[in-house]
């Protein structure tokens, strides 16, 4: 009957493994944090004069890459380990065009995005990358980490990078230049902005500030602010025609690295995100299991019963083995 | 029949021996060309492709194989099948190496390898972590494992005292050796649902969990299967069919209800075109089952898995099949855009390779050293 019971149990455990729906709703997606700060990179202003490049270099002490047959100046491809902030170009046709999806370009800023439930985050088993419950910048600390890279598959937009050349490697990403927050300061690559494309500020007002630009009339000349959104400082521009859709604003939960653009996110490379994050998904799975360690304790405990039962039987059954032994020596 | 197992002795440095060891000479020297200049100095991995084979292979395919412990365990003593006990110090042997060299593999894989002791300081462990969870279980599990064999050096080393003090508690230790891989086996599909869109959807869904627990199962019985064919060739152990066979009936369970769930959920999410589509991921996903189901159909029948020939290419072809699923999971299936491509460089093969054959060399040592098979009488008088 206990054996019967015991298997009951464990089916029982298998079915509700395989509960899609309700599971998911046993962890909701994080919220952002009351005092979150971020950027809003609008890629219509962006001219691509890189000058965020090098600056984020010098306020995070990162080696400057040389590329192709020249040793004399930084220019990376990619994001990678010593590069936290990149600006790309997407260009088609006879590129001509600045915002514009045929025969046009246009620039796009790679960088962490500090999402709102961050995949990183979720993965990391020593917590060496954690969200701040004030500022929600995800902060990477080498002290814990032990370069296991489930950051680096977990997260979707490929940022945690690795020193896979160093002998005892880090992993390397923008943390929103947190030293320099902490002293009052703004992060390094909108400081030297001086378009205002990257814009530092509270994230609920950079989502303010999103919908102001949504609602502007192309054409129509309008403040945009510079540095930071608190800065004071404005430039006068004409308005774009923006997507109607601000990138990071709902992809995955939200990040509070949000974008701007007068063409289609996918041209970027920028995938297309449901609102709810995989976070979620997974740890919906660990936390039905897993909360509060019930289940495998309860099972543990029945193994345990049915192990020490049995061993009472065999060794019975042994002692009777070697007592025939003993007999036919 | 005596249940009693018995160390085989003979001559230890065969040439199976020293060609494994041979191999092992070769990756002890990328491995410390890994620790010297790092792990791009040795792999192709990349920030694309973050985990090669060393956690595909030595990790998650390689403790799937180091699941005849478990189930092994499983069987007799929580469902107290007792006639499987022969069984179980040799699957306990080869899991306890098989789960070994897969901790030696991580602790190679990760890069900061002096900061593992975080996994054990309570105010870093992240419990929302898969990943926490899989590295427990699976650093305790190497443990247990040693545990579980232990009684093989009470007897060797006649440690009587110690014997019995393990006895009164071993019952938990096998308990334990039981939890833990149901967790940790399941817990390795639950790692890549966080990959999200980055995995296949042949791959990626709610059910791997459950999929990779019934993998590790099956996997695990296979594994006694195929081992316990060729160690009983290769030392003169005498016929095994009947109770392997045996096995072979149980696994058709398992498998069948793996197969269902496996297509029933492809089926549900509309991806069957996809995997019929004749792309090389379709085929991949074809051919991981064509796999199984060629040793579902061996195992289905009586007089097939009591042939000890077809027994064999059952268990050998839901190896295969298993290993290509999950394989299929971590790297095949896995593409994270932006054009990144990973191959295996040959020092990270060369160690893979070393590892496994440690592994061999240290089964024929310690089968010869410790009592570790149940030698039938008919063998006995041989020697």
């Amino acid at each position: 009957m206990k054996r019967r019971d015991f298997i009951k149990g464990a089916a029982g455990g298998l079915a509700l493994l395989t509960l899609d729906s309700k599971l998911v709703d046993a962890r909701m997606v994080e919220a952002l944090p009351p005092d979150a700060l971020g950027i809003l990179y609008d890629s219509t202003l962006c001219v691509g004069c890189n000058a965020c490049m090098p600056a984020c270099k010098k306020a995070n002490s990162m080696n400057p890459e040389m590329t192709g047959d020249q040793e004399l100046w930084d220019n990376p491809q990619d994001l990678s380990a010593s590069t936290l902030n990149i600006i790309k170009r997407f260009s088609s046709g006879s590129g001509e065009h600045k915002d514009q999806e045929e025969d046009g370009y246009a620039f796009i800023k790679r960088q962490c995005l500090h999402c709102v439930d961050p995949s990183c985050v979720t993965a990391c088993p020593v917590s060496a990358l954690t969200k701040d419950k004030d500022t929600g910048i995800v902060a990477y600390n080498k002290d814990a980490c032990i370069g296991c890279r489930y950051c680096q598959v977990a997260c979707p937009y490929n940022i945690p990078k690795f020193e896979w050349d160093d002998p005892y490697p880090e992993i390397v990403k923008c943390e929103l230049c947190s030293h320099l927050i902490a002293k009052g300061d703004i992060s390094a690559c909108c400081s030297a902005c001086p378009t205002g494309a990257s814009l530092f500020g509270p994230v609920t007002k950079l989502r303010d500030e999103t919908r102001r630009r949504l609602q502007m009339e192309p054409g129509k000349r309008y403040k945009f602010p510079v540095s930071s959104i608190d800065s004071g400082k404005w430039h006068e521009f004409e308005a774009p025609e923006y997507e109607r859709h601000v990138y990071g604003r709902d992809e995955l939960g939200g990040t509070q690295v949000m974008y701007m653009s007068a063409v289609p996110f996918e041209r970027f490379g920028l995938p297309g995100f449901p609102k709810e994050s995989f976070v979620s998904m997974a740890s919906g799975i660990q936390y039905a299991i897993y909360k509060g360690m019930v289940y495998p304790l309860v099972v543990l405990a029945g193994l345990i019963f049915m192990a020490n039962k049995h061993k009472n039987s065999d060794e019975t059954e042994q002692s009777a083995s070697s007592h025939d032994q003993g007999e036919d020596a | 029949m005596s249940h009693e197992p018995k160390a085989l002795g003979g001559r230890i440095f065969t040439r199976t021996f020293c060609i494994c060891m041979f191999v092992v000479a070769i990756a002890g020297y990328f491995v410390v060309k890994r620790l010297v200049f790092g792990i791009g100095s040795v792999t192709n991995l990349n920030d694309g492709y973050p985990w090669g084979i060393w956690i595909s292979y030595d990790v998650v395919v390689g403790t799937a194989f180091a699941c005849g412990g478990y189930v092994m365990a499983l069987m007799v003593y929580i469902m107290n099948r007792g006639e499987y006990h022969p069984l179980v110090r040799p699957a306990l042997l080869a899991s306890m190496f098989g789960y070994t060299l897969a901790g030696v593999s991580v602790f190679l894989d990760i890069g900061r390898y002096l900061n593992v002791y975080n996994l054990y300081l309570p105010w870093q462990m992240n419990f929302h972590s898969v990943m926490f969870e899989v590295a427990m279980c699976i650093g305790t599990y190497i443990l247990v494992l040693w545990l579980e064999f232990t009684p093989a050096f009470v007897e060797k080393w006649g440690l009587k005292n110690f014997g019995k003090k393990l006895n009164k508690v071993i019952f938990a230790i096998i308990a334990l050796g039981v939890l833990l891989p149901t967790m940790h086996q399941s817990s390795l599909g639950t790692m890549m649902l966080m990959a999200g869109y980055k995995l296949n959807p042949l791959w990626h869904t709610i059910a791997l969990p459950l999929l990779f627990l019934l993998t590790a199962v099956f996997m695990g019985f296979a594994m006694v299967i195929f081992e316990a064919t060729i160690s009983s060739r290769v030392y003169e152990l005498g016929d095994e069919t009947s109770i392997l066979s045996r096995i072979g009936r149980i696994m058709v369970y398992v498998l069948g209800f793996y197969l269902v769930i496996r297509f029933q959920n492809i089926f549900m999410r509309g991806l069957m075109d996809e995997a019929f589509s004749g792309s090389f991921l379709g085929n991949m996903f074809l051919l991981e089952n064509l796999m199984l189901i060629i040793g579902l159909v061996i195992l289905a029948y009586p007089n097939y898995r009591n042939n000890p020939r077809l027994l064999f290419i059952a268990a050998t072809a839901i190896l295969i099949g298993g290993s290509l699923y999950r394989f299929n999971t971590y790297i095949i299936g896995f593409d994270p855009g932006t054009g990144w491509k990973y191959f295996p460089s040959i020092g990270e093969q060369m160690i893979t390779y070393g590892l496994i054959a440690f592994e061999i060399a240290m089964y024929t040592l310690f089968v010869k050293i410790f009592p570790v098979f149940s030698v039938q009488a008919s063998t006995e008088s041989n020697n």
